[in-house]
C-alpha cells in the first residue's frame, strides 16, 4: 500500500533522513520507536508530503506522490494524520472540525456531513462535545476529536506523529485504546510513539529509527527482546 | 471666559464644522476600505515565495515607514495631481501610508496563526487557499483586530495633514476658523472634541465587535 524508497530529508545541512526503505501493506500497524532528534517525526512528516523528501519517493497505493503532476491534496485525502498538538483548527466547534473537510472536499450535503461526524463523534465517545470549541476540551478529548476527524475520511491508512506524547499521564490510556480499536478493526497504521507497551501490544513490525536511518526492524517481541544492534539495546535500556 | 468662546464659536461656525467633518468622515471612510484592500494584498505578498516580489513589497514598506507623512502627501500631491481631484490625492495619500503599516499587520497575524492549523487542513486535502479561507485568514484577523483598530484611529487623524495641501476637511476649516476670529486656541478645542468622540467611537465599536468574537471561538 505504502512504499517508501530511499528517502532522504535535508534541512539546509542538516542531514536528517539518510536513505529509508519501507514498505507497509494493508491492514499492518507499525510502530516507529527511537531517540529524540532521530528523524521519526519527519519520517513521518515526509510520508504525506507534509516535509518535502529531498530525494527518494513514496509509493502510495501504486502512485508516486514526489511526481509533480500527480494531484497530492486528492491522495492526502486518503492519509489521516493525527498530530502530538492535535491541530484541531481553533475557529471552529468540534462538529465543524470534522465537517469541514467533508464539505469542502468530499462535496457532501451539510446534513450528510453532520450525520457522518456524529457517528464518528459516537465511536470516539464525545457526541455529547459537538457544540464545544476545541480550547474548552481536555488533551486526551481533543484527540479523540482529531481522531475521529481523520476517520471521517475514510482513510486507507493513518498516520500518528507522538499522539500522547503532549498528554497529561492520566489521558494517554483513552487515546491508547481508541487507537487499539482501529487497529483491531483493520486499520492500516504507522505510529510514531514512545509507549514501548503499546508498541509491544499492537504493532506488527517496530522500526527502529536513529541518525537518520532504519537501525533496526523486526516483530515487537524479537525487536523489544533480542535487539541485535547496539545502540538498539542502549535505547531499549532506557526506556524500558 | 474660556467656555464662553468656545460656545459662542460654536454657535457662529459650527456649519464649517461640520462641513469639515463630513469631509473629514467621507475621506476617512474611502481610505479604510482601499487600505485594508491594498493591506490584505500587501500582507500576503510580503509572504510570497516569489524572492523578488515579497523584496519589492518589504522595500516599499520600510520607505513609507521610514520617512515623514507630511512628505508623502506632498509627494503624492506633486507627482501626481495632474487632474486630481482633492479628495482622490487625499485618498491616494492615506492610502500609500496606511496601506504599508496594515500590510505588517495582516502579515504579523498570519505569521502568527500556529503552523500546525495549515498542516491539519493540507493533510485532510484541503488546498492551500481553502485552508487559508477557512481556517488561517479567519483566526489571523481576530487576533489583529485591535491593532488594525489602532490604524484606523492613526489613519482618521493623519486626514488632518491633508490641511496643507489645502483640503477642507476639519482641521483645514478649524484653521479658518481660527483665522475668522483672530482666536488661536479656542477654535482648536472644538476641532479636537470632534476628532475625539469619532475615534472614540470606533475604538469601543471595536472592543464590542472583540467580545462577540471572543464568544464564539
Amino acid at each position: 500500500m505504502l512504499d517508501v524508497i530511499n528517502l532522504e530529508k535535508s534541512f539546509g545541512k542538516l542531514h536528517v533522513l539518510r536513505g529509508i526503505n519501507v514498505t507497509i501493506k494493508k491492514s499492518q500497524v507499525v510502530c516507529v520507536i527511537g531517540p529524540s532528534g532521530g528523524g521519526k517525526s519527519t519520517f513521518i512528516r515526509c510520508l504525506n508530503l507534509l516535509e518535502k523528501p529531498t530525494a527518494g519517493d513514496i509509493i502510495f497505493e501504486g502512485v508516486s506522490l514526489m511526481n509533480k503532476k500527480v494531484n497530492l491534496d486528492e491522495h492526502r485525502r486518503k492519509i489521516g494524520m493525527v498530530f502530538q498538538h492535535f491541530n484541531l483548527f481553533a475557529n471552529k466547534n468540534v462538529l465543524n472540525n470534522i465537517t469541514l473537510a467533508l464539505m469542502k472536499v468530499k462535496k457532501m450535503k451539510r446534513e450528510e456531513a453532520d450525520e457522518l461526524a456524529m457517528k464518528m463523534l459516537k465511536r470516539v465517545g464525545l457526541e455529547e462535545k459537538a457544540g464545544q470549541f476545541p480550547s474548552q476540551l481536555s488533551g486526551g478529548q481533543k484527540q479523540r476529536v482529531a481522531i475521529a476527524r481523520s476517520l471521517a475520511m475514510n482513510p486507507d491508512i493513518m498516520l500518528f506523529d507522538e499522539p500522547t506524547s503532549a498528554l497529561d499521564p492520566e489521558m494517554v490510556g483513552e487515546v491508547l485504546s481508541l487507537m487499539k480499536e482501529l487497529a483491531k478493526d483493520g486499520m492500516t497504521m504507522v505510529v510514531v510513539t514512545h509507549e514501548i507497551g503499546f508498541a509491544r501490544e499492537v504493532a506488527d513490525r517496530i522500526l527502529f529509527l536513529d541518525q537518520g536511518v532504519i537501525l533496526e526492524e523486526n516483530s515487537p517481541d524479537e525487536l523489544l527482546n533480542h535487539p541485535v544492534h547496539e545502540r538498539t539495546k542502549d535505547f531499549l535500556s532506557k526506556v524500558l | 471666559m474660556g467656555n464662553l468662546k468656545v460656545i459662542s464659536i460654536w454657535e457662529q461656525y459650527s456649519y464649517y464644522y461640520l462641513e469639515g467633518m463630513s469631509a473629514t468622515l467621507k475621506i476617512a471612510v474611502v481610505s479604510v476600505l482601499t487600505s485594508i484592500l491594498f493591506g490584505i494584498i500587501i500582507g500576503i505578498l510580503r509572504l510570497s515565495r516569489n524572492w523578488a516580489l515579497k523584496n519589492v513589497v518589504a522595500f516599499y514598506v520600510s520607505f513609507i515607514r521610514g520617512t515623514p507623512m507630511l512628505i508623502q502627501i506632498y509627494i503624492v500631491y506633486y507627482s501626481l495631481s495632474f487632474n486630481m481631484t482633492m479628495f482622490t490625492a487625499s485618498v491616494v495619500a492615506l492610502t500609500v501610508n496606511a496601506s504599508a503599516y496594515i500590510g505588517e499587520t495582516v502579515r504579523g497575524g498570519i505569521e502568527s496563526v500556529d503552523k500546525g492549523q495549515m498542516e491539519a487542513a493540507r493533510s485532510l486535502g484541503l488546498s492551500h487557499w481553502q485552508a487559508m479561507q477557512e481556517i488561517v485568514i479567519p483566526q489571523a484577523i481576530k487576533s489583529i483586530l485591535p491593532s488594525l483598530c489602532n490604524q484606523f484611529i492613526i489613519l482618521i487623524k493623519n486626514t488632518s495633514m491633508m490641511s496643507v495641501i489645502g483640503v477642507h476637511e476639519l482641521m483645514y476649516n478649524s484653521n479658518t476658523v481660527r483665522a475668522n476670529t483672530y482666536l488661536a486656541f479656542e477654535p482648536l478645542i472644538i476641532a479636537a472634541t470632534m476628532y475625539f468622540v469619532v475615534c472614540f467611537i470606533l475604538e469601543k465599536g471595536v472592543n464590542y465587535l472583540e467580545r462577540r468574537l471572543k464568544y464564539s471561538a
